[in-house]
């Protein structure tokens, strides 16, 4: 077991922890039988939406259950799953679980598939049913071995059940659910390099529109959903629109309870299921605070790819909205703290390899200018920096901005360097030079 | 040492090997999604992808070889020159990186005495870097093979490594 899961709550119960409630359940043990699933109301959503709902009615559900995409992006799901053509000649439409995992600092989706396989299988033919695919596939990272294993056994156990397969409950509905591993690039969890990558292709991002709801894997409709996101449609299913909006307990106008985490140098990094809008200061109490003698300096809030905040921004709520009104986006919603030990430009130089390894190469500012700006962090960090190297790294954050390159990868990588240059700029003029001529 | 692979040689899949990689075409709606599956069953056989198995595969696959080429030298993990018996990959992401992996990374080069990218003259380890394995609670992180190992120091690295002749 890689996470140490939910430690320091009590309390969890189905209505109060839908993601995580079974695993405590079986006092912190995967659960790899279907039996024991079954017993812990395991496909019963699945029972009830084929017997009792027409797809029409789920995709319903999830609308006015404000689900929102766990992804990064915070997409409401029930508006992503109605642009699907549900018309009689839709023809073949694909769902497609984005299991590859790889924004750094995420913990969340390996803890879901290694510990509850059934929950994300019973997840994916249920949403499966909502948009009538009969071909589903989980894009899964090809490094999680262990979740690639049980997940499979999980399918297999499924199958026999008549979970999966032909005429699934008797309803006349048939899918074929299969697990893809890939073999590794951050780019393949961007949504349309990831059906390239499924098609057997380099994981090139596409042009949207169309989007892949549209015009998808193989050309076909498709939804593409987080493993996060998707196992809590059987718990939407079972108890309700209403019961998963006022899960957040008034911290947050957003739906459902979210998995955080803590990583970086504290005492007892893990992960939480904890009502949505929670404040990152109660996330980090939990993880016992920052180890003796360290001091928080900055913090991600969910992934390199995310803007770093301050310590007075700690009682802010864990939400989209919120942590995007600060400046930064929740993003996977798994924080990283930096303390005052850290060499903070060694920690953006670290960022900065990160993406411009990554880089798919597709358009010139993203493959060029990331490297570029390694080399000048590399050198700032070693007190080498140029006059005008700052003014270099701030003109490279509106090069790769937003809507200049073909996709988010290189905005992704401008959110931390723009906001450490923000808040701590002075370290970065000590990296420059002294010019001799002044 | 390089294994030398003439790439005129034509590739012999095992009989195993081929029955897997046309039994994976079942599972898509096009052959050419079999291409990644079909690069890592060739690798399970020779720990790289050897040239002349690009030819092969695409011919199995019905697309051009240069399209399996494209495929192979893209992905992180699928190797196209030789690796040692086992391959080390060290998270060098932001997590790994606030708890301390540089050190266990300059401890493998030096104990090593190879560079990531490189083989031990043995040829007992490959070492290379990988991103975030998706156990940053638990970092340092890092696999040999397909064993993860969390929670790495300095010091336990000669236990860990002990694990792979
Ligand atoms: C560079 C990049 C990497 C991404 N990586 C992931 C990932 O590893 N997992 C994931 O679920 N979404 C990832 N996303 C977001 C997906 O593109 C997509 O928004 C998400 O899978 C949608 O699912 P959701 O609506 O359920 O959140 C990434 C996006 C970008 C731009
Ligand atoms: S921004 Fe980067 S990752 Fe995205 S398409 Fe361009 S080169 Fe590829
Ligand atoms: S950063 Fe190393 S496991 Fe996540």
């Amino acid at each position: 077991m890689s996470s140490n899961v939910n430690l320091g709550l009590n309390n969890i119960s189905a209505e109060t922890h839908p993601l995580t409630w079974r695993y405590n359940k079986n006092n912190a043990q995967p659960i790899l039988d279907l039996k024991t699933y079954e017993s812990l109301e395991g496909y019963s959503a699945l029972r009830k939406a084929i017997k009792e709902m027409a797809p029409a009615d789920i995709q319903t559900l999830v609308k006015e259950s404000n689900l929102r995409g766990r992804g990064g992006a915070g997409f409401p799901t029930g508006i992503k799953w109605s642009l699907i053509p549900m018309h009689e000649n839709a023809g073949q439409k694909y769902l497609v679980c984005n299991a590859d995992e790889m924004e750094p600092g995420t913990f969340k989706d390996r803890m879901l598939m290694e510990n509850l396989p059934h929950q994300l299988v019973e997840a994916m033919i249920v949403s499966a049913y909502a948009i009538q695919a009969t071909r589903a596939y989980i894009f899964l990272r090809g490094e999680y071995v262990l979740a690639t294993e049980r997940l499979n056994q999980a399918i297999e156990q499924a199958k026999a059940a008549g979970y999966l397969g032909e005429n699934i409950l008797g309803s006349g509905w048939n899918l074929d659910l299969h697990v893809h591993t890939g073999a590794g690039r951050y780019i393949c969890g961007e949504e349309t390099a990831l059906i390239n990558s499924l098609e057997g292709r380099r994981a090139n991002p596409r042009s949207k529109p169309p989007f892949p709801q549209i015009a998808g894997l193989w050309g076909k409709p498709t939804i593409v959903n987080n493993v996060e996101t998707l196992v809590n449609i059987p718990a939407i299913i079972l108890r309700g629109a209403k019961w998963f909006r006022n899960l957040s307990q008034g911290k947050s106008t957003d739906a459902g309870t979210k998995l955080y985490g803590v990583s970086g140098r504290v005492k007892n990094p893990g992960l939480w299921e904890l009502p949505i809008g929670s404040s990152a200061r109660e996330i980090l109490n939990l993880a016992g605070g920052l180890k003796d003698g360290l001091e928080l300096k900055a913090w991600l809030p969910g992934g390199a790819s995310t803007d770093f905040l301050l310590p007075e921004h700690l009682d802010l709520a864990m939400d989209y909205d919120t942590i995007g009104k600060a400046g930064s986006r929740m993003g996977t919603g798994l924080i990283m703290v930096l303390d005052n030990q850290h060499n903070l430009i060694a920690a953006v130089r670290n960022l900065e390899q990160f993406f411009a390894r990554e880089s798919c190469g597709w358009c010139t500012p993203c493959r060029d200018g990331l490297p570029w700006t390694v080399k000048v962090l590399e050198a700032i960090e070693k007190n080498q920096g140029q006059a005008g190297d700052i003014e270099f790294l701030e003109q490279m954050t509106r090069a790769l901005g937003p809507g200049k390159t073909f996709c988010a990868h290189a905005p992704g990588a401008m959110e931390p360097l723009q906001s450490a240059i923000k808040y701590f700029r002075s370290e970065f003029e000590q990296g420059i030079k002294e010019s001799p001529s002044l | 040492m390089m294994e030398k692979i003439i790439a005129t040689d034509r590739y012999q899949f095992t009989a195993e090997d081929k029955a897997e990689i046309e039994h994976c075409l079942h599972h898509y709606d096009d052959s050419r999604a079999a291409s990644i599956d079909a690069l890592k069953i060739v690798q399970r056989r020779h720990g790289w992808v050897p040239d002349n198995a690009i030819a092969a595969i695409a011919e199995i696959l019905g697309i051009p070889g240069s399209d399996i080429e494209g495929v192979a030298t893209f992905y992180n993990r699928i190797y196209r020159q030789p690796v040692g018996r086992n391959v080390i990959a060290v998270c060098d992401s932001i997590g790994c990186f606030l708890v301390g992996f540089e050190e266990i990374y300059s401890a493998l080069k030096k104990q090593l005495a190879i560079q990531p990218g490189q083989t031990t003259a043995d040829n007992r380890f490959t070492l290379l870097p990988i991103c975030c394995l998706g156990a940053c609670d638990r970092g340092p992180v890092l696999m040999i093979n397909d064993d993860t190992h969390f929670d790495v120091s300095v010091e336990k690295l000669d236990a860990v490594l002990e694990q792979y002749l």
